[in-house]
């Protein structure tokens, strides 16, 4: 039997191939970030099964590629002309490969991202390059149980803790003796996490990476006074010994939390789900607000499509399809993330209402902020990630941030402003 | 000299192998730490680092991050990968690279001194520093196939392989050695007729099992490890090495028992090249080291 | 050997183009480019067209200028101390951030010194690049005697012949074969401030006196850690060589030493040492090579912090032409390090070379 299933589906191809093209479906190519990790890579080619069966034009196939390196692989790939027709990429670096030129604006139906988290679409240059199926957010994990031990008031979207209410909250776990540290930062990533989940902070303090109207200066949104503030603030956390620094051992950062080592934890709702199996009574709190209104960053990864694609029509076909509700809710039961839309949220386990992690996506809708929308971002993450670690490590507030000035201007001025006027 | 009695002499052996053993635990414990926590799960692995039982297969010991492993990665296929391009190179570099050593130091030519002198200094150019100029290069680069012509080395065993066959070290360290071969060999094999590549073949060759097994090993090494130029030049699973292939296991949440099974992995087939070649590879260093 | 024999023109080339000819393709030709991008404001990714901007880039990294600071005094014109009895000065941005300096906008303070009441500031334009020079040198200049010194400490440990020594040498030498990646990535965990495995052992081994330190975190220990590391995975190399080289010295030149009544040091010293010269030409200049081009184990573990006490010029080189996109930076550093290389090895050839 099944040998001759096999034959005749051989056949099949064989006569399909002869008989041109109107059967034959055209390979749309795509990457992703998702290699080593299965549940992601299962979901992705559910979707994509699922596009390939649902129409006879395009069928899309897809090359993933471990996220650590991925942005490396992407750019290199570039450089050599063999970038793939549907690019995955991280929200805050779509405006350097757009323009750069490496990216072509979305040609979809705009009422299908109507609802969309503000967090999910990239914007540039006025146009829609690339959508997100989910969108992350960041909480400050505690218990139920420390809250009550240190008689601290439980923090509302409303009214979060202010910024003094913060610091004492800090002060009062580690006069209690209990814990390693008050505050986990997850120092050691210093990766893309660094302006992720640190640049809210020097929002919150009225401070900037860059100047958000121009994008053409840090002068002033870096090293002005609310940054300075923000500056000493920052060192205060590792000179009081409130939360450990950048030679942070990775597993304890994994373990710290639920190990009851650290009263808070600044994380990310990636990590909520596993994280309330471990512990009964873990309460995920929004951002402090210091002066400048509590903001958390917003813009995950997100599709769109490269400049050099030939079939433009068939990456938007299937990018319309994958950002249907049953997708995004679909990721979020994965990985724990946050669908894109309410209709989405109210089909996952853990964002319907009343779920675990609802008041995540209430997160993300009032305080999500996007990182500098410019192509100058990839330079500036960098840069602010090191000022950050140095100040961390002891260096002085002011004279780091205005270095980290220096370094991003200078940077925008070899770059000719990078396109902004 | 003052007459030894046995229980001194057995006093000495013993402190000899004390001495010998404590070394050893130096260079041994982080490799034992790895392959120990291969077989422990996460929680138990991370409590263990601040204890003695880092060392010791103890508590929870399993394969199951072995199996794990297996399932998240291609783990086979990397190893494959990473020994073909590897196995490949070393022979191509050998042959290539002697070839032109023999050139250097038994012909005369017009432009020799010169020649080696610029291969010599390539010597300090670190591979990082050139990696973005050699992407622009193979990513133009023709290639005539079985299947017509192509116009770019990208995605492909080759890229991995060919800009690696000749170096400097290797080249400097045939050199080397071939300078501390009697000459006349050369002479009288050329008076008795010998084409110029018949000596290469039938006279230096077989008389270069060291060396060979010396620059081996180096090359061995350097592949087998390369990260950074397969990241860049190859999008596709099938042609990834084992270095690629290991950022598969840093997710948002690390699972160091994999990582560390992975690790022992990986290294199994490098511990088993260099005990097969062990013996040639000391003999060999012993005649490159004199020369110096 | 320059006999007619030996002449010829055309099998000389032949059987070295191959070799020099890949050399030539994919080490050559990728350097010369990156010494024409050096000249360039080239980006790595950029819609903006590549200008020639000369030796500008080599001018904003190597630009340096000293500034001398006077002590605040108050209004009486005595000098304001703090409370250690130090003076205090003006904040040296006072003054790169003045626009009374043109010429020292957009420097930094690199290193100071005191004269008398004054302090006398150095400035560069490329703090990180200076400071990543001198840890480079400073390695090079620790690592490759130490590790050669080691090596041959070890070396001599395991020439003697006694059953298993073999087994040892092996041993010694394991680490060379593992991926330096994986070394560093272990040795994370050794170094671990809270709980690593040298803590617990120094700890074990003084009866708990030992109070733990954060190795990586202090940058006063960050880059020694990191050469004890780099010695410990490459050293069972080197030692391999210098037994060679000790199996080489003829036995009858020990008996002679025997006869004549030496001890130990002396026989080390006028029997062993002098025939091991070659060798040591040989350790050095491999050591010195593989020490210049220090970037995984930074890279792994340190991403050249804390406060700049790791960085390197290959790491600086990658970091910047990738990560920030500046080719151009990127690619004037690794120029400069070649340079540096050459000079450093045309000196060491001059100094050893054979009289």
């Amino acid at each position: 039997m099944k040998t001759i299933n096999r034959i005749t589906a051989g056949a099949f191809v064989a006569y399909a191939a002869t008989t041109g093209a109107a059967m034959a479906q055209t390979d749309v190519s795509m990457w992703y970030h998702g290699a080593g990790n299965e549940v992601e890579s299962n979901i992705l080619n559910g979707i994509i099964d699922d596009f390939n069966a649902s129409q006879g034009d395009w069928s899309v196939t897809v090359e993933s590629f471990p996220q650590q390196s991925y942005n490396d692989s992407v750019v290199a790939a570039a450089l050599a002309g063999n970038l793939p027709c549907i690019l995955d990429v991280d929200g805050p670096i779509m405006p350097n490969w757009a323009w750069s030129g490496y990216m072509q604006p979305l040609d979809i139906d705009e009422s299908l991202v109507e609802d969309f988290l503000p967090g999910t679409l990239g914007m540039w240059d006025d146009e829609l390059y690339s959508v997100g199926l989910w969108d992350a957010a960041v909480a400050l994990y505690t218990r139920e149980s420390t809250l009550e031990d240190l008689g601290l008031r439980r923090p509302t979207l409303e009214e979060p803790w202010t910024g003094e209410e913060f610091m004492a909250a800090l002060e009062a776990a580690k006069a209690s003796g209990d814990y390693d540290y008050a505050l986990d930062l997850g120092m050691n990533d210093q990766g893309e996490w660094y302006p992720y989940a640190f640049l809210p902070f020097l929002w919150s303090h009225g401070g900037s990476l860059v100047d958000r109207d121009s994008y053409t200066t840090a002068e002033g949104a870096l090293n002005g006074d609310a940054a300075l503030a923000f500056g000493e603030w920052w060192a205060s956390l590792f000179e009081e010994g409130y939360a450990p620094g950048t030679s942070e051992d990775p597993a304890d950062q994994q373990t710290g939390f639920i190990d009851g080592s650290f009263a808070f934890q600044w994380n990310g709702n990636w990590r909520a789900v596993a994280t309330m199996a471990e512990v009964d009574d873990v309460v995920f709190l929004p951002a402090p607000d210091f002066g400048a209104g509590n903001y958390i960053g917003g813009g995950s990864w997100q599709f769109g499509i490269s400049a050099s694609c030939e079939h433009p029509e068939g990456a938007n076909a299937f990018i319309e399809f994958a950002i249907q509700d049953e997708y995004l809710a679909a990721f979020s039961d994965g990985i724990g993330l946050i669908p894109s839309t309410p209709s989405a949220a109210q089909m996952t386990e853990n964002y319907a209402e009343g779920g675990p992690l609802a008041s995540f996506f209430d997160l993300s809708a009032d305080q999500a902020r996007l990182r500098p929308v410019t192509p100058g971002y990839v330079v500036q993450s960098k840069v602010f990630t090191s000022a950050l670690a140095d100040i961390a490590n002891g260096a002085d507030p002011a004279d780091t941030l205005d270095a980290a000035v220096d370094e991003i201007d200078s940077d925008i001025e070899a770059n000719q402003g990078y396109g902004h006027e | 000299m003052a007459a030894i009695s046995p229980d001194n002499r057995g006093l000495r052996l013993a402190v000899r192998y004390l001495v010998l053993v404590l070394v050893a635990l130096i260079f041994v414990l982080p490799l034992l730490f790895m392959v120990m926590s291969s077989f422990k799960p996460d929680q138990q692995l991370l409590a263990d680092t601040s204890s003695i039982r880092a060392f010791l297969p103890v508590g929870d010991v399993s394969l199951g991050n072995y199996a794990e492993a297996f399932q998240r990665a291609p783990v086979r296929l990397f190893v494959f990968n990473s020994v073909l391009v590897t196995g490949v190179t070393v022979v191509l570099s050998l042959a290539i690279c002697s070839l032109a050593a023999f050139s250097f130091v038994f012909l005369q030519w017009r432009g020799r001194g010169l020649v080696l002198s610029i291969i010599l200094a390539t010597l300090i150019v670190p591979f990082e520093t050139i990696a973005i100029p050699l992407l622009l290069i193979v990513s133009k680069l023709p290639w005539i196939g079985l299947d017509g012509v192509e116009w770019t080395w990208l995605n492909t065993y080759r890229v991995q392989i060919i800009p690696w066959i000749a170096d400097g070290l290797t080249v400097f360290l045939f050199v080397q050695y071939f300078k501390d071969l009697p000459g006349e060999l050369v002479e009288a094999s050329r008076v008795e007729g010998a084409s110029w590549f018949q000596i290469y073949w039938r006279v230096i060759l077989p008389l270069s099992g060291p060396v060979v097994a010396t620059a081996a090993i180096l090359k061995f090494l350097v592949m087998y490890n390369q990260y950074l130029w397969p990241l860049i030049v190859v999008q596709q699973e099938q042609y990834r090495p084992v270095m690629v292939g290991l950022q598969y296991f840093f997710q948002l949440n690390v699972a160091w028992g994999e990582v560390m099974a992975y690790l022992t992995m990986i290294t199994v087939p490098v511990l088993a090249f260099y005990l097969v070649l062990q013996r040639a590879f000391i003999a060999s260093i012993a005649s490159t080291g004199v020369k110096g | 050997m320059a006999t007619r024999l030996t002449q010829s023109n055309r099998a000389g080339w032949l059987f070295a183009l191959p070799g020099f000819g890949l050399i030539a393709v994919f080490i050559i030709l990728p350097f010369f480019f990156a010494f024409w991008l050096s000249l360039t404001n080239q980006r790595l990714i950029s819609p903006n067209p590549t200008e020639f901007v000369g030796l500008q880039n080599y001018a904003d990294m190597l630009s340096l200028a000293v500034v001398t600071l006077e002590p605040e005094r108050d209004a009486d014109g005595a000098v304001i101390r703090d409370e250690t009895g130090a003076p205090e000065y003006p904040r040296v941005r006072s003054i790169t951030r003045s626009d009374a300096f043109p010429q020292y906008d957009g420097m930094r303070e690199w290193f100071r010194w005191q004269s008398g009441e004054t302090a006398r500031v150095v400035i560069a334009s490329d703090v990180v690049f200076w400071k990543a020079l001198t840890n480079t040198l400073l390695f090079v200049l620790i690592v490759a005697p130490t590790q050669a010194a080691l090596a041959l400490g070890l070396a001599l440990l395991i020439n003697q012949r006694l059953r298993g020594i073999n087994v040892f040498r092996a041993i010694y030498f394991m680490p060379v074969v593992v991926s330096i990646v994986i070394v560093s990535l272990l040795w994370r965990f050794i170094y671990d401030g809270q709980d690593g495995l040298l803590n617990t052992v120094l700890g074990f081994l003084t009866f708990g006196a030992f109070e733990g330190h954060d190795w990586l975190g202090d940058p006063d220990t960050a880059l020694g850690s990191i050469m004890a590391m780099s010695i410990w995975q490459a050293v069972g190399f080197h030692m391999v060589i210098w037994l060679a080289g000790l199996q080489t010295i003829s036995p009858t030149l020990y008996e002679a030493a025997a006869i004549e009544g030496s001890s130990k040091w002396q026989t080390f010293r006028y029997v062993t040492w002098p025939g091991l010269r070659n060798t040591a030409v040989l350790i050095l200049i491999v050591i010195t090579m593989q020490s210049f081009a220090l970037f995984a184990q930074i890279d792994v573990m340190t991403n050249g912090g804390p406060l700049d006490s790791t960085q390197t010029m290959v790491f600086q080189a990658v970091e910047r032409g990738y990560g920030k996109q500046d080719i151009s930076g990127g690619s004037t550093i690794s120029v400069v390090l070649f340079l540096l290389v050459l000079t450093i090895s045309l000196v060491q050839r001059y100094l050893t070379r054979e009289r």
